[in-house]
C-alpha cells in the first residue's frame, strides 16, 4: 500500500519534472510541451509500454497528460480491430470523451460563476 | 535642429506645461504610488475587459492632464499616442472621445519618448502650439497580446518582465515653464539575434546602449553632464548589460543610471525581473522625475525608453527580435 503511494509519486513526479525540464532548458512553450506528453503518451502505448507504467504506479501514470495520448491510441485501436481502418476514427474519442466533455462542461460552469483577476 | 548624426535640438523652446499620470492598484502600492495622479483600485480600471480597462487608463491620463495644464481641450493641436496592443486600438479608440487631430504611433515600450520626441519637435518648428504625448499599457491586455491570456495560468520564468498597468500623458508648448524638452535622439532599430520573448531585457539592451553613445556623441556630452539616465524597462536581466556596454564604449554610467522597471515595484511584490510596457517610463518619468525637476532635486536627466518590436506571430515563426530605444533630455530651467 505504501509502495503504491511511492512510486505513483515518483513516477507522476518525474513525467512533470521532464515537463519543467522542457519549459526551462529547452525553452519550449507550454502548448509544446503538452502536445509533446500527448503524443509521447500515445508512442509509449504503441509499443504497449504505458499499459506496464499504469500497471506500475497507478495515479502516477494516469494522472499526467501523457495518459490521454495512451487513451487516445487505446481506444483508437480497439475500434480498428473491431471495424477496420474507420474505427480508428469512431474510437480515438471513446475513451476520452469522458474527459474532454467534463472539461468542456465545468470549464462552462466556471466561466458562468466567475470574472479573471487577471 | 539637426544636431549630430541622430539627435534633434528644439531651439526655439519647448517646455512641459503639464504631465498626467495614472496606474493599477499594484503600482499604487509600489515606491512611486504616491507620485501618481491618479490610481484605480481594481485591475478592470472601470472597464468590463482587459482593453477597456487601458483605455480608460489612457482617457483619465489625458483628461487629468488637460486639467492640470490649465488649458481647454480644443487649445490641443495634436494628440500624439500609441501603446502595446495590435493596431494600438488602445490610443485610436481613446482618441475617439476627443474632437483633437490625432497621430497614432507604434514604437512598442518607447512610445513615451517616441511621441514626446515627435510631439517636441512639431511644436519647436512651430506646427503645433499644443501637443499632448501619451502611451498606456494594461498587465492583462499585453499578456493576452504576448504571452498567454492570464487566465490561461501558464508559468513565467524570472528573467520576464511584468507590464505595468498605467498611462502617462505629457502637454508640452513653447510657453514656458521649469522643464524644459531640451533634445531628442533617435535610434536604429538593432537586432544582435535574441530570440526569448520571455527575455525581453537582454534583447533590449543594446539598442539603450547604442542610443545613450549616438546621444552623448551627437551632444558631445558625457554621464557628468547628467543627474539622472534612466531607461525604460531593461529590468534586473538588461540594466547591467547596457552599464556593460556603455563601459566598453567608453562610458560609465553606473552611477547615474536608473531603470524605470526597477523603480516601480517593491522586490516582493512578484513582478519576477521587473515592471515593462510602455507605460513604465512614461509613469514614472512624467510623475517621479518631473516632480524632482520642478523641485531642483534633478536638473538634467536624459530619458531612453526602450522597446521590442517583436510581434507573437514572428516569434512563433522563428525569428529574431529587433529592439529601438529612443532618448530625450528633461532639463530644469528659470520659468521666466
Amino acid at each position: 500500500m505504501i509502495m503504491d503511494f511511492f512510486w505513483a509519486f515518483v513516477v507522476g513526479g518525474s513525467i512533470c519534472v521532464i515537463g519543467q525540464l522542457l519549459l526551462d532548458i529547452f525553452k519550449l512553450t507550454p502548448a509544446h510541451v503538452m502536445s509533446s506528453f500527448v503524443v509521447a503518451g500515445a508512442v509509449l502505448d504503441g509499443f504497449g509500454l504505458y499499459d506496464k507504467l499504469i500497471e506500475f504506479a497507478g495515479a502516477g501514470a494516469t494522472v499526467p497528460i501523457t495518459s490521454f495520448g495512451h487513451s487516445l491510441l487505446h481506444g483508437a485501436m480497439v475500434q480498428a480491430e473491431e471495424h477496420g481502418f474507420l474505427g480508428i476514427a469512431v474510437g480515438i474519442f471513446q475513451l476520452t470523451s469522458a474527459g474532454i466533455a467534463s472539461a468542456i462542461l465545468f470549464g462552462f460552469l466556471v466561466a458562468i460563476i466567475f470574472k479573471p483577476k487577471g | 535642429m539637426k544636431q549630430g548624426k541622430q539627435s534633434w535640438l528644439f531651439n526655439n523652446g519647448v517646455y512641459i506645461k503639464g504631465t498626467a499620470t495614472v496606474s493599477g492598484p499594484k503600482e499604487r502600492a509600489g515606491p512611486l504610488g504616491q507620485t501618481f495622479d491618479y490610481s484605480y483600485d481594481d485591475l478592470y480600471c472601470e472597464g468590463k475587459t482587459w482593453e477597456q480597462a487601458e483605455q480608460n487608463l489612457l482617457d483619465q491620463s489625458i483628461k487629468i492632464c488637460i486639467e492640470k495644464s490649465k488649458i481647454r481641450e480644443d487649445a490641443i493641436d495634436l494628440i500624439i499616442s500609441g501603446d502595446l496592443l495590435n493596431q494600438t486600438v488602445s490610443s485610436n479608440y481613446t482618441a475617439r472621445n476627443y474632437g483633437n487631430p490625432f497621430l497614432g504611433v507604434f514604437g512598442a515600450c518607447s512610445t513615451s519618448m517616441q511621441t514626446l520626441a515627435i510631439g517636441s519637435s512639431l511644436v519647436d518648428s512651430g506646427n503645433c502650439d499644443y501637443v499632448m504625448a501619451s502611451t498606456s499599457s494594461h498587465y492583462s491586455s499585453a499578456e493576452r497580446q504576448f504571452r498567454y491570456p492570464t487566465e490561461y495560468g501558464g508559468q513565467k520564468p524570472n528573467t520576464s518582465t511584468s507590464t505595468v498597468t498605467g498611462a502617462g500623458s505629457a502637454l508640452i508648448s513653447q510657453e514656458r515653464s521649469s522643464i524644459q524638452v531640451e533634445g531628442a535622439t533617435i535610434g536604429k532599430v538593432i537586432d544582435f539575434g535574441a530570440d526569448d520573448p520571455l527575455d525581453l531585457g537582454s534583447a533590449m539592451a543594446p539598442a539603450a546602449a547604442d542610443t545613450i553613445v549616438q546621444h552623448f556623441t551627437d551632444f558631445n556630452s558625457s554621464p557628468e553632464d547628467y543627474d539622472l539616465i534612466l531607461t525604460g524597462d531593461l529590468s534586473s536581466v538588461g540594466t547591467p548589460i547596457v552599464k556593460k556596454l556603455a563601459y566598453q564604449a567608453g562610458y560609465d554610467i553606473e552611477n547615474v543610471h536608473r531603470d524605470c522597471g526597477l523603480m516601480v515595484y517593491h522586490s516582493n511584490q512578484n513582478t519576477f525581473a521587473g515592471g515593462s510596457g510602455c507605460a513604465v517610463s512614461a509613469v514614472v518619468t512624467y510623475g517621479q522625475i518631473v516632480q524632482k525637476l520642478r523641485s531642483g532635486e534633478l536638473n538634467k536627466v536624459l530619458v531612453v525608453a526602450t522597446g521590442a518590436l517583436l510581434s507573437p506571430t514572428i516569434v512563433q515563426q522563428k525569428e529574431t527580435i529587433p529592439c529601438i530605444a529612443h532618448g530625450v533630455v528633461l532639463k530644469r530651467v528659470s520659468e521666466s
